[in-house]
Parts: structure tokens; sequence; C-alpha cells
């Protein structure tokens, strides 16, 4: 089935047009790695999946519902997809607990007790159980990850979406947050990933979607896309960054 | 000595009129700056045009001339009737509210975009984002200009004597006539301004441990 479908997708910031054509279909359960470099429009084109920027022009439809529709709850919708930011963006005045609890409370998805007992399950997951009553300031960068990665998990979401979710992240600790990753793939999150990580996308995705200037350039299963690119553009991107 | 025990009953008096009429203001104050800083940051326009011309009317005019315009000028019409009191704590909160919103408004400002991406991400609404996420955090980093504009607000309040109201100021006028010894009232009168406003500023700081710890 099709959770995310991108048809035309145009996002402009005042002259400078970012994203120019974008069409993909994303199948429930799959996992979508986007490499490209830096100014490809990938973190936009992220964005723009749960609206976070105004869509210039095309349709988003996220599991059958059209996001461009200016008369769509986008509230509803961006409560079924998670999102996974470079810089963590925890709340910091929260303790790790709250920041996981507080919206499944605020929009009802159940009495504290519950939603306290399945915050701590989610941090059990992602390894992280004796921090439930830190603070993110006294958090390490991976560690921090992995309490956003538990609190988007907490809205019990249908797609998850990563913008660079360890580009952030001092070098020997980006495996424990990709570990966690590889997990929730295992277990069936749709996931769309804008990532530098190429052993992850080699790895992980089930395809890889090259981006350059705004365009899909190639997309491809990962065995092909790294061991066999078609457009010269990829190409060039790959023999710099593998 | 004798002057200042005597004279110290009517001075008290006085302070706590003068209390009174800051506690209101600066509670009203805080509404005003607040509402007002919500006006500002909204992308209705008309809003943002009503409080951006307020804040630089109040900014752009010295204090007494909007104590005189409320209290003389608009009693001066006539389906107004403001009591002196009612006048006074309108006009020290108006005056604070403007500011307060300039302070309230920098430190919305001042929350880093991702956190407000963070909550709308999980599906929050605007206004449970600024209720608990963005303006929780501003709070803290505005404690220390709120305290000091609140301190500044409560000095002001000593130029209502001039429309009558019955302050510490006012009495120490009253009493300095009266006892024909000046130096040492108004010595007590600034002496107690000092001790409540140096109370003020270590309640404050208490505030901002309890809350600037993380």
């Amino acid at each position: 089935m099709t959770l995310i479908q991108v048809q035309n997708l145009k996002k402009s910031f005042g002259e400078l047009e970012v994203l120019k054509d974008i069409n993909v279909a994303i199948q429930e359960r799959e996992v979508v790695c986007v490499i490209g470099p830096s100014g490809s429009g990938k973190s936009t084109f992220l964005r723009c999946l749960n609206r976070l920027e105004d869509i210039t022009g095309g349709h988003v439809i996220i599991d059958g519902q059209d996001i461009t529709d200016p008369k769509l709850d986008i509230n509803k919708i961006r409560q079924n997809v998670g999102m996974v930011f470079q810089q963590f963006n925890l709340f910091p005045h929260m303790t790790v607990l709250q920041n996981i609890m507080l919206a499944p409370m605020k929009l009802g998805k159940g009495d504290k007790e519950s939603l306290e007992k399945k915050a701590l399950e989610l941090l059990a997951k992602v390894g992280l159980s004796d921090k439930a009553k830190g603070y993110p300031g006294e958090l390490s960068g991976g560690q921090k990850q992995r309490v956003a990665i538990a609190r988007a998990l907490a809205m019990d979401p249908k797609i998850m979406l990563f913008d660079e979710p360890t580009s952030a992240l001092d070098p020997e600790v980006v495996g424990d947050v990709l570990a966690v990753m590889k997990q929730l793939a295992v277990e069936g999150m749709t996931m769309v990933v804008v990532t530098h990580e190429m052993g992850f996308a080699r790895e992980v995705g089930d395809r890889v979607i090259f981006m350059d200037g705004g365009y899909i350039v190639e997309e491809n299963i990962p065995k092909e896309l790294f061991g066999n690119p078609q457009e010269v553009r990829t190409q060039a991107f790959l023999s710099k960054v593998l | 000595m004798d002057t200042i025990i005597a004279a110290l009953p009517y001075l008290m008096a006085g302070l706590k009129v003068t209390l009174y009429i800051f506690f209101f203001s600066i509670i009203f104050g805080f509404l005003v700056g607040l509402v007002t800083a919500l006006m500002r940051l909204t992308s209705i326009k008309p809003l943002n045009w009503i409080a951006k011309v307020f804040v630089d009317i109040v900014r752009g005019t010295p204090f007494i001339v909007q104590l005189f315009f409320i209290y003389f000028g608009l009693n001066g019409l006539d389906f107004i009737s403001l009591d002196r009191t009612v006048a006074g704590i309108l006009t020290v909160s108006l005056n604070a509210g403007a500011y307060f919103s300039e302070i309230i408004r920098a430190g919305i400002q001042s929350i880093d975009k991702g956190q407000t991406e963070a909550a709308r991400s999980l599906g929050l609404t605007q206004a449970h984002t600024m209720r608990f996420i963005v303006l929780p955090q501003a709070f803290r980093r505005m404690l220390p200009t709120i305290t000091n504009q609140s301190i500044i607000s409560f000095k002001d309040t000593s130029l209502l004597s001039i429309i009558g109201i019955a302050d510490i100021v006012q009495k120490g006028k009253v009493q300095a006539s009266t006892t024909f010894q000046p130096f040492e009232i108004w010595l007590t009168v600034g002496v107690i301004y000092f001790i409540v406003i140096y109370l003020l500023s270590v309640l404050a700081s208490f505030v901002e441990r309890r809350f600037v710890l993380r």
C-alpha cells in the first residue's frame, strides 16, 4: 500500500526554487534513504512531507490525505508522522519522561499511568531506561537523539521522518542511534531518512534516492545505486563520498 | 530621630498604597504585555499594527504626560469618570505593559525555531506549543529583564502623588511640611524605597535560581 505519494512537488523560498519537480511513491514498511550533496533540497523535501515547510506547488498525499489541501487539519496528519531532527530539539525545561509524554498527554492518547508505562517501555527500547528523570542538558548527543526518537514514537506514528539524525553526533555514538533506527526498520516502520551515512543506506534502505539541484536524479535499490549508478551526477557524488 | 519615629506610621500607610497600586499594575501590566506581544507575533496584520502603535506611543511620551492625559484628559470627557486610584493603576499598567511587551516579544523570539518545529511535528497545536514549550522557556530568559522593568515601574508609582494619590511620596510631602524637617523625612522615604526594592530583587533572584537551573 502506498503511504506517501508525492506528485510534482515544488518548493520555493522567495525567488529561490529549491524543489523543482519531485515525484515519488513510498510504500508501507519501506525504508527510503535520501542522499545528495548539501543544497540539493533533500531536507526541504523531507520537511514538506509533514508540511513543516509550506508547499509551493504539487501534491503530497499521506495515507490517502492530500496535505496541500488548506482545509485539512495538519495536526491530525502530523500525529501519524514522527520526525527526528539533526539538532534533536528536545524540550530542555522538561525531563526526558515529560518530553516523551507531553504530546500524547495533551492530545488525549491515554491516561497518565498508561502513557508513563509506554514512555518507559520506549526508553527501554532505545536503551535509556535510567535517564527517565534526567533533563536533556545532562545527556550526550547520542542519548539526546535516542530520546528524540522515543518521543516521536510515543505518538504511534505510521511514518517516521529522519532529517540527518546523526550529522550532529560524535562519531563514536553514531552507531547507537543507527542501531535504534535499524531496529525500527526491522520492525516494519515506514521510514524516510535523509542521511550521509552511506553504510546505513546500503544496509538498511530498501531504496535509495539521489537528489541534486531540486530533482530526484536517480533512485534504485541500494545495491544497484551504489554499485552501478546510471547518472553522471550520481557517479560524481558517490565517487566523492564512498 | 523622634521626628522619624513619629512620621513612620504615616509613611507606612503611604507605603501600603504604593504597594497596592504596584501589585495590581504589575499584574495588569504583564497581561497587557503578554497580549500585545502575542499580537505583534501573529500573522494578522491589523493586530501587529495596533500593538506596535501602542508600544510606540507609550515609549515615545513621558510617563507624566500619560498620567495627566488619562487622569485629567480622559476625565475631561463627559462620558468618562475615573477614580484617581483607577487612573493611577491604569497608567502604570499601560506604561509597564508596553515595556513588558517588548521584553516578552524578544523572549519569545529568542527561543530556537527547532523547539516549535519539534512540538508541531508531534501534532501539537500552535496554542499548545506556545503554552507548554515556548513561553515557559522564554519566561526563564525574560526574568532578569522583567525584574528590572518591575523595579522601574515601582519607582514610577511615586509620580502618582501628583494627582493626589496618598502614596508614600504624598505622605512624605505632608510630613515634611508639617514637621519642618524635610531632611529626615525624605531620607526616610528614600530608605524605605531602597529596602522594598532590595527585597524585590532578592525575591526575583530567588525565583530566577529556582527556574533558571536548566
